[in-house]
């Protein structure tokens, strides 16, 4: 069998793969569409039902609505057959994570439970933690929370307060501290917590059960969305944790905090598609059976225009969450030769790809975000009333761009990661960089005769990745080590990186579509319209980093270099989203 | 107790309807398969059967009359529940040919109780399972909405006008069921899934059969006319409307 090409987290920026190489939602095979239709199934029977109880807060219809769905044995996805669960490859995973994701507070408390609840001690745990709490959190016979925020500690982790002292005997740990947004907290059985043994500079990790003494829940936090989700403060009042109970090494515990963040950001990625395509059909339903002026408000062209639009940004971005999720599988069994255990390899192919887990939140959090309130517009006054799916849509969109890091963290983390990667060696960024600015004054759009379609976009990704290559060198000796205390520049980077990956990842999808025969004028398109706007973002990310920091001789050369690289070809924009629209339309759902 | 429950290959209900040029067949681009909504029924009912021990339910098949292409139908009803299933290889065209198909089935392999939904949600002609049991010799039972077994002794409930009909069949018997049978379709849980990549589906090769009908054409419904308001101190011209234009009254 011809080997696949994978590349390494961030590697992107300077190797293109080909599209054989890239797995496309097209090609999931019929066990993963079956799984997928089993959470439709379950959302459909169970969760829709039940949304006007679970939007009270109530935590038992919420604690029950988990219970039901591990036993259709949805909580064990990820978890190995030894303990539990199903051994699901990531790309399954994902998909699972995408398809739950239209569950509105369901959809939260459920990956909060499979995820950062319970794989930490997967990932991370001994074989006697493995057996004691994961196999129970993968039947969902327990609920498991994380808590790692506190009030003082949210995006600076590390500075948590919370503290774990030995005792003499050496047999325990007393934990004190406070933790809050800790989701699934209400109902929670297991706690990953984490604290700092006595006077450590780094965290550890420990699983407390919530019915210890000295572990009190607080009430149900009031939230703007995720209403349904249990939200609460925790307080630790000399908890008596056995020290069998620390997760992984003492002092491990940021680490095992960054890695499962990591893990977080990727599922989350994959957790706003399901959001956005039920926003996306809720619109056009709507579209459809609105009248205005004696007509179906889908017939204006105002109308077509945000439902192309909100086509074209979640048909991007899924293209680039089963890219790197295949990537991951196939990192992953790399590193499973490498390493026997399988929760060890499992999280070390899933941190690897920080860059991309990062670049997959933000992306998909703003994606989603875009798309809910577009379809709060396509409702009128409708879509403010809270009869409406819509609305719930909207307020539950919004702490997508908060929790598993804030967007502002994760745009930094985009850049400062690629960056420490390629330093490190993974790949040559810096060399070809430098050698690009040299070569600058001769900088030219690469423009061929004749060149056809699909090569004419990978040309367009590639210059888009040069000028952004620029900066990152212009830009890296502009400021050297205070590059990192840049952050405007930082996130022009940022910006110009998601969009550029994105996009890529949308044009090797449709490539590959046509390698499979199938009909792909309408994704023409969508990849028209996304490339034509990717250009002009493109633009304008490296015209607001140029004028940061660059002036006289290297502002025009780089300017002109950025007007360059960012050419491309008219696209009749208006015709081509209305075609898009008129596929939605007709369908009265996505199916794209 | 062995219960065979036969299953249809249909579009989702959801499906938007369109036909190939000449309007006489389906044109299946692009549409998700899924099992008949009554069949799917009639198969969680036989699961519930099953897994209440005191029935005496000791497997529960299925069999579908169609091409290798209704394969993802059959697994589903494996990873819903069912122990195995029997695929007579061939396309659904004619209701007397398929009924003929499942009667060879049957024929071969004893069962206790046979399942038919009621109709198929695609061509919804109803005719499967009164055939398939005229050409077995076996009793039949229609418009079937309970079924329970107690004491070895089958009791099935019938939606009658006005009210229901309990009635007792010896076995074995086709039933034609309809919706009430079961509450909800049974979700396939992961386990199920799992388990259905290994269940058996037995491949038949058709029997000689000609099929009794012929599809000449489909029609869709017309739309339907755009709503006309007639002013309501005007009674005169709503009557004309009815009598003359709408011809109704």
């Amino acid at each position: 069998m011809e080997k696949k090409e994978i590349l390494k987290s961030g590697e992107f920026l300077v190797r293109e793969v080909e599209a054989k190489d890239v797995f496309i939602p097209e090609e999931f095979n019929e066990e993963q569409l079956m799984i997928a239709q089993t959470c439709k199934d379950f959302l459909a029977a169970e969760v829709y039902p039940n949304l006007a109880q679970t939007e009270k807060s109530d935590r038992e219809a919420m604690k029950s609505l988990l219970k039901k769905s591990g036993e259709l044995g949805l909580m064990g996805i990820s978890i190995p057959e030894e303990y539990g669960g199903f051994g699901q490859s990531f790309v399954s995973q994902m998909l699972v994570a995408e398809t739950t994701g239209a569950g509105y507070s369901f959809s939260v408390a459920y990956m909060a439970h499979c995820g950062i609840g319970t794989l930490p001690i997967m990932y991370y745990g001994n074989e006697d933690q493995r057996q004691q709490y994961v196999t129970k959190l993968a039947t969902g016979e327990y609920i498991g929370a994380y808590a790692l925020t506190e009030p003082g500690a949210g995006s600076d982790a590390n500075s948590g307060k919370t503290n774990a002292k030995p005792t003499e005997d050496g047999k325990h740990y007393i934990l004190n501290g406070q933790k809050m947004w800790i989701t699934n907290a209400g109902f929670a059985d297991t706690f990953v917590v984490f604290a700092k043994i006595e006077n450590d500079r780094v965290l550890s990790a420990f699983i407390v059960e919530s019915n210890w003494p000295g572990v009190v829940v607080g009430p149900d936090e009031h939230k703007m969305g995720i209403k349904g989700s249990s939200t609460c403060q925790i307080y630790f009042n000399d908890v008596k944790v056995p020290a069998e109970n620390l997760l992984g090494k003492r002092g491990e515990g940021f680490r095992i905090a960054l890695s499962i963040l990591h893990m977080g950001r990727l599922k989350l990625g994959a957790n706003v598609i399901g959001a956005a395509k039920k926003a996306v059909n809720d619109s056009v339903k709507y579209a459809n059976e609105r009248k205005q002026f004696g007509l179906l408000i889908s017939t204006f062209g105002a109308i077509k225009y945000k439902l192309a639009q909100q086509v074209i940004r979640l048909l991007a971005h899924e293209s680039t969450v089963y890219r790197v999720s295949s990537d991951i599988d196939a990192y992953m069994a790399k590193v499973k030769n490498e390493m026997p255990d399988y929760g060890r390899a499992a999280i070390e192919a899933i941190s690897h790809y920080a860059v991309e887990a990062a670049l997959l939140k933000v992306y998909g959090s703003e994606m989603l975000d875009f798309i809910a309130d577009e379809a709060v517009q396509i409702h009128g006054g409708m879509g403010y009333s809270a009869e409406m799916d819509v609305e719930r849509g909207y307020r539950d969109s919004r702490i997508n761009r908060i929790f598993e890091g804030t967007n502002e963290i994760n745009r930094i983390l985009v850049v400062d990661t690629a960056m420490k990667r390629a330093l490190k060696g993974d790949f040559d960024l810096f060399p070809l960089a430098e050698k690009l600015y040299e070569e600058i004054d001769a900088v030219s759009d690469g423009a061929v005769a004749g060149e056809d379609y699909f090569a004419q976009k990978k040309r367009y990704t590639r210059n888009f990745k040069k000028i952004m290559l620029l900066l990152m060198h212009s830009a890296s000796k502009h400021y050297a080590k205070n590059l990192v205390n840049e952050q405007e520049v930082l996130n022009n980077i940022a910006e110009m990186m998601m969009e550029v990956y994105s996009s890529e990842s949308l044009a090797l999808r449709i490539e590959k579509m046509q390698m499979m025969g199938r009909d792909i004028n309408i994704y023409k398109d969508v990849l028209d319209v996304n490339m034509y706007d990717t250009a002009e973002l493109v633009r304008k990310m490296a015209y607001d980093a140029i004028y940061s920091f660059a002036e006289g001789d290297q502002a025009l050369k780089l300017v002109k270099a950025a007007d360059t690289l960012t050419t491309v070809e008219g696209v009749n924009v208006k015709d081509a989203r209305r075609r898009i629209a008129d596929k939605l339309i007709e369908d009265n759902e996505y199916k794209f | 107790m062995k219960i065979l429950v036969c299953i249809s290959n249909v579009p989702d209900t959801t499906t938007k309807i369109k036909f190939l040029e000449g309007n006489n067949k389906l044109d299946t681009a692009g549409i998700q398969w899924v099992i008949n909504p009554w069949d799917e029924l009639s198969l969680t009912r036989a699961l519930e059967l099953k897994d209440d021990a005191s029935t005496g339910v000791k497997s529960v098949t299925v069999a579908h009359v169609g091409s290798a292409a209704s394969e993802p139908t059959i697994r589903k009803a494996l990873a819903i529940g069912a122990d195995d299933a029997i695929r007579v290889n061939m396309d659904a065209t004619d209701a007397y040919n398929v009924a003929t198909q499942l009667a060879e089935v049957l024929k071969k392999e004893q069962f206790d109780i046979v399942l038919c939904g009621i109709e198929s949600s695609d061509y919804n002609g109803s005719l499967v399972g009164g055939m398939l049991s005229e050409m077995l010799g076996m009793p039949s039972v229609s418009a079937v909405s309970g079924i329970n077994i107690a004491n070895g002794e089958v009791v099935l409930t019938r939606e009658i006008d006005g009210g229901k009909e309990v009635v007792t069949v010896p076995s074995p018997f086709v039933a034609v069921v309809q919706k009430g049978i079961a509450k909800e379709p049974r979700i396939a849980a992961m386990r199920g899934i799992m388990m259905a990549r290994t269940k058996p589906i037995k491949i038949c090769e058709p029997v000689e059969c000609e099929n009794l009908t012929e599809i000449v054409t489909f029609e869709k419904p017309e739309p339907r006319a755009k709503c006309r308001f007639v002013d309501a101190e005007n009674p005169k011209q709503l009557v004309e409307l009815l009598m003359n234009e709408a011809k109704v009254i």
